[in-house]
């Protein structure tokens, strides 16, 4: 049978997404350049049975997915920059009381109201240490209308398996864009589910740690009373101050996801193997260095693309690795430098990082990208 | 007939001392020993709750 | 016969955090009177709150508690509600928390009418950051921020709500301990967002700076300035100056959020528009 395809925008993709994933309920406020996921899911959510939400500003939008998820639902909330900004205390709410929902935030040019319509890729490092304390975070980075849907639905299922907030984050020229997109069958993509609690209510802690690093989440209206706080808790939920608990949470918190990271760090390699200049981009800018290489390589330069697809956790491991074979990255992005700064880093001064940042609203173009390949020696 | 006296239980380590219970008792029946609230005469109850409905800390318990 | 609290309550949580002659404790009494009067099933009632003295309540509770951020109280449970329409959900928390941080999802939990409960413990200060002046802390009192006296007005919550769109509203005091159960029963029991203002008192923070000599006496203010409503109809305006109207002060039938929202599954998937 032939496959169910369309013509979409990548907002549109990851409503879709989210539906496939098994979401049944989005809250949200409205705020380009993001909001066509709000009103695809206005549409399609009562169809299935789902709630569709619109709240009176972004921290309640934020609030009421965390509210939602602990209901039992999969929860959405779409935003962008700004709206970013403003959730993020309660993004870190979702990492400490380890709430599985998804963020799909459309980047566009900032800092605060920026360029509302123009493009950017400079809320990365907002994604991951926006809001305050220490946290992981898993962030996805689509390329294309095709990966708004399959990684919205990757992204579900990372935040239930790994209790916590997890980002999707298109720029906006991929959030925008119009492209052909195949539909998965149901059933052909992979859809998890959080682990429920098997122990009787009276026994169960919200964050009992004896099944492994990732408790099971028991949902509000099943039978389970249980309490969750913002305040660092122990095992059974309620508040506590013991330094030894405390750290040892902290530190569980971060290892639930990083133990794993092989698992769930995603990439493409391409034309890498017997590249001397590797093109480390990610996004609509992954687009643009794509068509770079290929025209490099007619000109006889041996030079590949390290897409980034999961940029938190970062490929350290994989950058590591090309560092030591490498002439030269170059690390073309829609913002001053905050990949660049982590490809740096796991280059280890063995490769010289050169970077192309644009921040007036206009894509990077092949040409910027093939002119900087032409500069390395 | 003799009258069947109520037992009024306070506990001490919720008891916060805020004075609450013997203030508003209508016939005196508690008062403060140290820092906590106590029976004072026990005869003079006429079990209207009153101490038990009042207390923030769930630290009176009447029965009647 | 005693009323059985440890019913309700989490073992081992007590004695609470609250200070001597708080009257949170007071209003979490009556709160759980109205639960056991409603025979709400414990895992099946939600209690929401924020942050501050009063938003530590849902802790001691033993039912599905949410202790959230700042404010964010209302916009949690509205998610949680939408989640679990089946459930109770009641609202607590202070002045600060409910008016200032969270003002904005406070009037808008009233404007959807969304079937929830938010008992709201207005001690008119900020108690657990130590006494500075709320939206609910009377012009020319004394807070740590206001050392000359409170130069802002103040919020009159229960108008506020009404105003806003909330369907069911009243208030009492802590002073009015037999009163608070009754209060929040028929707010539960109102089918729509019910607001319960209960004016509380706190001796630590806003008694000793603003020349309380005791908790008795806090109180006391409290009975002296609280006048029903019914007996408020057969006042004059000169007798009611200083007073706060107690009672049931609003109460109306209007379409509720989720069974709004029920119909428009039903319009979804009826395929109409």
């Amino acid at each position: 049978m032939a496959k169910k395809v369309a013509f979409l925008q990548g907002n549109e993709a990851a409503a879709h997404g989210a539906l496939y994933a098994g979401c049944r309920f989005f809250a949200g406020y409205p705020i380009t350049p993001s909001t066509e996921v709000a009103e695809v899911l206005s549409n399609e959510l009562p169809k299935v049975g789902g709630k569709f939400i619109q709240m009176e500003d972004e921290i309640a939008a934020m609030a009421a997915v965390i509210g939602g998820a602990l209901g039992g639902a999969k929860t959405l909330t779409a935003t962008s920059g700004p709206g970013l900004s403003l959730k993020q205390e309660l993004i870190g709410y979702a990492c400490i009381a380890e709430i599985p929902c998804v963020i799909y935030n459309v980047m566009r040019g900032g800092p605060s109201t920026g360029m509302p319509t123009g493009p950017s890729q400079s809320d990365i490092m907002c994604a991951r240490w926006g809001t305050h304390g220490d946290h992981a975070t898993i962030a996805l980075l689509p390329a294309s209308v095709q990966e708004c849907f399959e990684m919205t639905v990757q992204a579900f299922n990372l935040a239930e398996k790994y209790r916590l907030p997890v980002f999707v984050m298109p720029d906006e020229i991929v959030g925008h864009m119009r492209e052909r997109i195949e539909f998965p069958e149901p059933g052909e993509m992979e859809v998890l589910d959080r682990i429920k609690p098997t122990v009787p209510p009276e026994q169960y802690k919200p964050y009992d740690t004896q099944f492994g690093d990732v408790p099971p989440l028991a949902s509000f209206g099943s039978g389970y009373k249980f309490h969750v706080t913002g305040l660092n808790k122990l095992p059974d939920g309620f508040p506590t101050t013991k330094a030894d608990y405390v750290q040892a949470e902290e530190e569980r918190q971060i290892r639930k996801v990083m133990a794993d990271v092989d698992n769930i760090v995603d990439f493409e390699e391409y034309l890498l193997d017997d590249a001397e200049i590797v093109v480390v981009a990610f996004g609509s800018t992954s687009r643009s260095a794509r068509f770079a290489v290929n025209e490099a390589r007619k000109q006889g330069i041996k030079v590949g693309m390290f897409r980034i697809k999961t940029v938190w956790p970062f490929p350290d491991k994989q950058i590591k690795a090309l560092a030591g074979k490498v002439k030269a990255f170059i690390t073309p992005e829609m913002n001053l430098g905050m990949c660049t700064i982590e490809v740096e880093r796991c280059a280890e001064g063995k490769a010289p990082v050169l970077g192309i940042f644009r921040v007036d609203g206009e894509p990077i173009n092949p040409g910027q990208i093939l002119d900087k390949m032409k500069e390395v020696k | 007939m003799e009258k069947k006296l109520p037992t009024i239980e306070i506990i001490e380590k919720y008891c916060k001392g805020c004075h609450i219970c013997v203030e508003f008792c209508p016939t005196k029946v508690l008062e403060m020993q140290g820092f906590v609230a106590a029976v004072k005469n026990l005869e003079a109850c006429i079990k209207c709750m009153q101490c038990e409905l009042r207390c923030p800390d769930f630290a009176i318990k009447v029965k009647p | 016969m005693a009323f059985d609290y440890d019913k309700y309550l989490r073992p081992g949580k007590l004695p609470h955090i609250w200070c001597p002659g708080c009257g949170h404790g007071i209003v979490m009494k009556g709160m759980i009177r109205a639960i056991d009067t409603l025979g709400l099933k414990k895992e099946n009632t939600a209690i929401v709150s924020g942050i501050g003295c009063a938003s530590r309540l849902p802790g001691y509770m033993d039912c599905c508690t949410l202790h959230t951020a700042h404010g964010r109280a209302a916009a949690f449970a509205t998610g949680v509600k939408m989640a679990r329409p089946e459930m109770t959900v009641l609202l607590v928390g202070g002045d600060g928390d409910g008016t200032a941080i969270g003002g904005n999802h406070f009037i808008h939990a009233c404007r959807r009418n969304i079937d929830m409960t938010y008992i709201i413990m207005n001690n008119n200060i900020y108690g657990m950051t130590g006494g500075q002046f709320s939206p609910c802390t009377p012009t020319g009192a004394k807070a740590s921020t206001t050392p000359y006296g409170n130069p802002d007005p103040a919020f009159d919550v229960a108008k506020l709500a009404i105003g806003a769109g909330a369907t069911f509203v009243a208030r009492g005091t802590a002073y009015h301990a037999n009163q608070i159960d009754k209060l929040i029963t028929e707010a539960i029991q109102h089918k729509g967002f019910s607001v319960v203002e209960i004016l509380d008192d706190c001796p630590t923070t806003y008694g000793r700076r603003n020349k309380f000599k005791s908790v008795i006496e806090m109180m006391n203010r409290l009975k002296d300035i609280a006048v029903p409503v019914k007996a408020a109809e057969k006042m004059t305006p000169e007798q009611l100056q200083g007073k706060v109207l107690t009672g049931i002060l609003y109460k109306e039938d209007k379409p509720e959020y989720c069974e709004q929202y029920a119909k428009v599954i039903e319009r979804a998937q009826g395929g109409a528009k």
